[in-house]
């Protein structure tokens, strides 16, 4: 079997896959790293959203040999308790989730918009998470917690 | 506004009658710690967060030192289902009785061991001190005073002004965990030694498997089994991406048949009304002098099936650990309502199987959840004492999973010569809206239909009035008509199977409602905010309609292009108010750019929790109103995909203003499905507002306008 190299949430990683296994596959099942969701499988909900270099692409749709030496983040690689990305900081304060599922996809998404544009409007955060869905109808507090993460990375 | 004063519990709260013994509520450990162990589960509304700030508050510990226990059948308290609305309003009841009395037991025990009278005690976070400095703990008290005994009402809970939690928004306890992506959904809780199972159905509805060749499946690597009974099969593998290949090509290998006969998708409320159907008269009034009817105004409504459509596909994990016993992971509302249809279907005696709950995302009502877990506990059968993971497809979810039912509501009124209402009739057509596990003498699991030896599929039913009703829900005006007769039509046939969706009928019986009380307001020339606030007498739904009205400057300017709609209901009749103002803008494509919204729950314990439901459950409707109806030919579901069953995006979500009347001394009501039927007629109302056109016939799309359109001119 084929093994693919590419750097996971900062770390080298080599895995000996089917290349052409789907990336959330090899993230969830072969690595364990369970932060992207399954929710499609079909590139429609982004649950799965992962960054590949600055991008965010949805895993069940990214075979494992495009990421081929390339950097990877997963929901985990953002931050953590300890040191939090300010987009989680973010959205602690503002609740903004309620079953939170699609959650771990909205940051990536996010994220990819912050770092492409540091100082978002509220139809520009509106325009990045167009394409994640989310059923419990957090939209409005996920683009306030997104505008307050821009503004605490601007003040900075 | 009124307020009431907090009057003593006449007898203990539902849930702790039920569950009496203090201890399966509430321990003490010594290190400092109180476990609490609700029978309510988390499904995203942050029921956990707001049950820990009762039991903090009612015992004076910190919030920090309260462990919520997840639901399970092995300890915790039987709660039933976790739904309606109804968690706050039980569970929080019953934990904060509890909780009152367990602080009164450790108060006594206290002043045996301090020699100080219960008078001169005081609790704070835990620690119990008296005059001279004495003091001890529940914690070192947590031996020796038993919990082992049955809540008796010998105490009663602290007045409102003496609570610290209680109506502050205090941070979810789950959220970080799902910020920082630590597992917390059973999606993501691999169990030692886990297999991956999958069950292999075809999008043909009620399907019988007439060949299978399983040639193509035993020849992928990673297969451990595949199981088959009758109509049911499934595989399990090693790995999850080994489960997916074997399911393929069995997939391939499968040939299937049905005698199924969905209806006609564009002529719902003929097929509804043409069914053989149990009739129920729901509530009738009759008025102590007649005015004269001159004329009557008769109007009918439909809302499509509706998807529950969790971002999450259903999942559960089964381990059998004996020949005859069986452990259960689920996301299911019920955990022991799960157990019992479990044991129906394995026949095995209840105590045989635990079931355990796991967070899952949001179900929104009764979804596959329960029948995951049936599918899980039927492919772990196979796997050799093995844990074994199911998880359905997204497809499976939008097609096999039950569906919110199809409505068709006819209302008539008799107008006087003044145009006032003299009598008023409501008729419902629609399957039953629950047919939830553990409540019949068959099972309600999808695979129990499939099995060699099948039970009959539920055909649903309604919950009764007196518990909010299905079908019916919300169906009893609340407003002041002289005369009404109220009649609901359960279906006996079910060619598309239905269950509970938040708020059962309620969100067609509003919509419904609504519409047409904006209709007559509209034959008087009457403000409909004015119009309504005439019909009703009761304090607190004159409150929250005012008061969204207000906030949202009624009524606005006429501007082209754009309208302004109300709604408004009291969920169930019986829980909270909620007044909602739409803003609506466009001619073919209708986008609603303001929802404003007043609420009034009683007390509520997390005010943003509460505001977070309420913003959910009115973004949630939105979608639904403006985009949602589950396809289908006459033999398939065929909104399978998130493309064939679109749901609100960001770029399409309204502003949305809530405004949360307080009312600390009356009991808390739950907050989770208020907001759709007052926002699916604000919406409607809008929209006729903005276009003159009246969209009767749900969901409000290009085609139903132009539907509409065509039907008045």
């Amino acid at each position: 079997m084929s093994s693919v190299r590419f750097r996971l949430n900062g770390v080298e990683t080599e895995v000996g896959a089917d290349p052409d296994r789907s990336l959330l596959d090899v993230l969830r099942g072969t690595l364990g790293m369970t932060g992207p969701h399954f929710g499609c499988g079909a590139n429609e909900c982004g649950a799965c959203n992962v960054l590949v270099g600055d991008h965010a692409v949805a895993a069940c749709d990214t075979p494992l040999w495009s990421v081929a030496d390339k950097d990877v983040t997963t929901p985990e690689g953002l931050g953590n308790a300890q040191a939090p990305h300010p987009l989680q900081r973010a959205f602690i304060a503002e609740q903004a989730l309620q079953c939170g599922y699609c959650v771990s996809g909205i940051l990536i998404s996010a994220a990819a918009l912050l770092k492409r544009n540091p100082t978002p409007t509220s139809d520009d955060v509106k325009a990045a998470l167009d394409r994640n869905l989310c059923r419990c109808g957090s939209h409005n507090r996920m683009v306030r917690a997104v505008l307050r993460a821009a503004a605490e990375m601007a003040a900075r | 506004m009124t307020e009431r004063a907090p009057s003593p519990a006449p007898k203990l709260p539902v849930s702790l009658a039920a569950n009496p013994v203090l201890s399966s509520w509430v321990q003490f450990s010594r290190d400092g710690q109180v476990t609490v162990s609700p029978g309510k589960v988390e499904i995203g509304q942050g029921i956990v967060t707001a049950l820990a700030q009762i039991a903090a508050d009612e015992l004076d510990v910190d919030i920090g030192r309260v462990q919520m226990v997840r639901a399970s059948t092995s300890a915790s308290p039987n709660e039933g289902v976790t739904s309606g609305s109804l968690s706050v309003q039980q569970s929080g009841r019953a934990i904060r009785q509890a909780c009152a009395e367990v602080r009164q037991i450790f108060l006594h025990a206290a002043s045996d061991r301090l020699g100080v009278g219960i008078d001169a005690l005081a609790v704070e976070d835990g620690t119990i001190s008296g005059p001279g400095n004495v003091r001890t703990s529940y914690w070192e008290l947590a031996e020796q005073v038993s919990l082992d005994r049955d809540a008796t009402l010998g105490a009663v809970p602290k007045a409102s002004t003496r609570r610290i939690l209680a109506g502050n928004s205090v941070q979810r306890l789950d959220i970080p965990d799902k910020v920082f992506a630590q597992p917390r959904f059973i999606h993501d809780t691999p169990l030692p030694g886990m297999l991956h199972g999958r069950v292999l159905r075809s999008e043909l509805s009620a399907a019988k498997l007439t060949a299978l060749s399983e040639d193509g499946a035993r020849a992928v690597a990673g297969l451990v089994a595949i199981v088959r009974d009758g109509n049911f099969v499934g595989v399990i593998s090693e790995t999850e991406n080994g489960a997916l290949d074997a399911l393929k090509a069995l997939r391939k290998g499968a040939t299937w048949s049905s005698d199924a006969r969905l209806p006609d998708e564009d002529q719902l409320a003929a097929f509804l009304k043409a069914q053989p159907s149990e009739p129920t008269v729901i509530d009738t009034r009759t008025a102590s002098t007649t005015r004269a009817a001159v004329r009557t105004i008769r109007r009918q409504y439909t809302r499509p099936y509706i998807a529950h459509a969790s971002i999450a596909p259903s999942c559960a994990i089964a381990q059998w650990t004996a020949e005859d016993r069986v452990h259960v992971w689920t996301h299911s509302q019920g955990v022991y309502l799960l157990r019992a249809d479990l044991a129906l279907v394995l026949k095995l005696p209840v105590e045989n199987i635990t079931v355990e709950h796991m967070e899952g995302a949001g179900c929104y009502g009764h979804n596959a959840a329960d029948d995951v877990a049936l599918d899980a506990v039927l492919l772990a059968k196979a796997a050799q004492r093995r844990p074994v993971r199911v998880q359905w497809s997204r497809e499976d979810e939008m097609s096999h999973a039950p569906f919110g039912a199809a409505m068709a509501i006819e209302i008539e009124a008799d107008l006087d010569a003044q145009n006032e209402i003299v009598n008023w009739r409501h008729s419902i057509w629609s399957n039953g809206h629950a047919a939830r596990p553990g409540r019949a003498a068959s099972p309600a699991l999808l695979a129990g239909t499939e099995l060699a030896n099948p039970f009959p599929r539920t055909i649903s039913t309604n919950p009764p009035q007196a518990n909010g009703g299905g079908a019916d829900r919300n169906s009893i005006p609340l407003y002041d008509f002289p005369s009404w007769r109220i009649e609901s039509h359960r279906l006996l046939t079910m060619p598309i199977r239905t269950s509970a969706l938040r708020t059962l009928g309620a969100q067609g019986n509003v919509f419904a409602i609504e519409c047409f009380l904006d209709e007559l307001a509209a034959e008087r020339g009457e403000d409909p905010v004015d119009f309504r606030l005439r019909h009703l007498s009761d304090e607190r739904a004159k409150d929250v309609i005012r008061v969204a009205a207000k906030r949202a400057k009624w009524k606005p300017d006429k501007q082209a292009g754009k309208g302004y709609g109300l709604g408004f209901a009291r969920y169930k009749n019986a829980g909270a108010y909620c007044a909602v103002i739409a803003e609506v803008e466009g001619a073919e494509d209708i986008s609603v750019r303001r929802l404003t919204i007043a609420v009034d729950v009683g007390e509520a314990i997390n005010p943003d929790g509460v505001i977070n439901q309420i913003e959910g459950g009115a973004i949630q409707a939105t979608s639904w109103v403006l985009k949602e109806r589950v396809r289908f030919d006459r033999q398939r579901i065929t909104s399978t995909t998130w493309g064939a069953y679109p749901i609100l995006r960001f770029s399409e979500v309204p502003d949305v203003q809530v405004e949360l009347i307080q009312r600390p001394d009356s009991d808390p009501l739950g907050a989770g499905e208020a907001a759709h039927g007052p926002v699916t007629a604000a919406i409607a109302n809008a929209v006729f507002d903005a276009l003159g056109v009246r969209v009767r016939n749900l969901p409000i799309t290009r085609d139903s306008l132009i539907a509409a359109m065509e039907s008045t001119s």
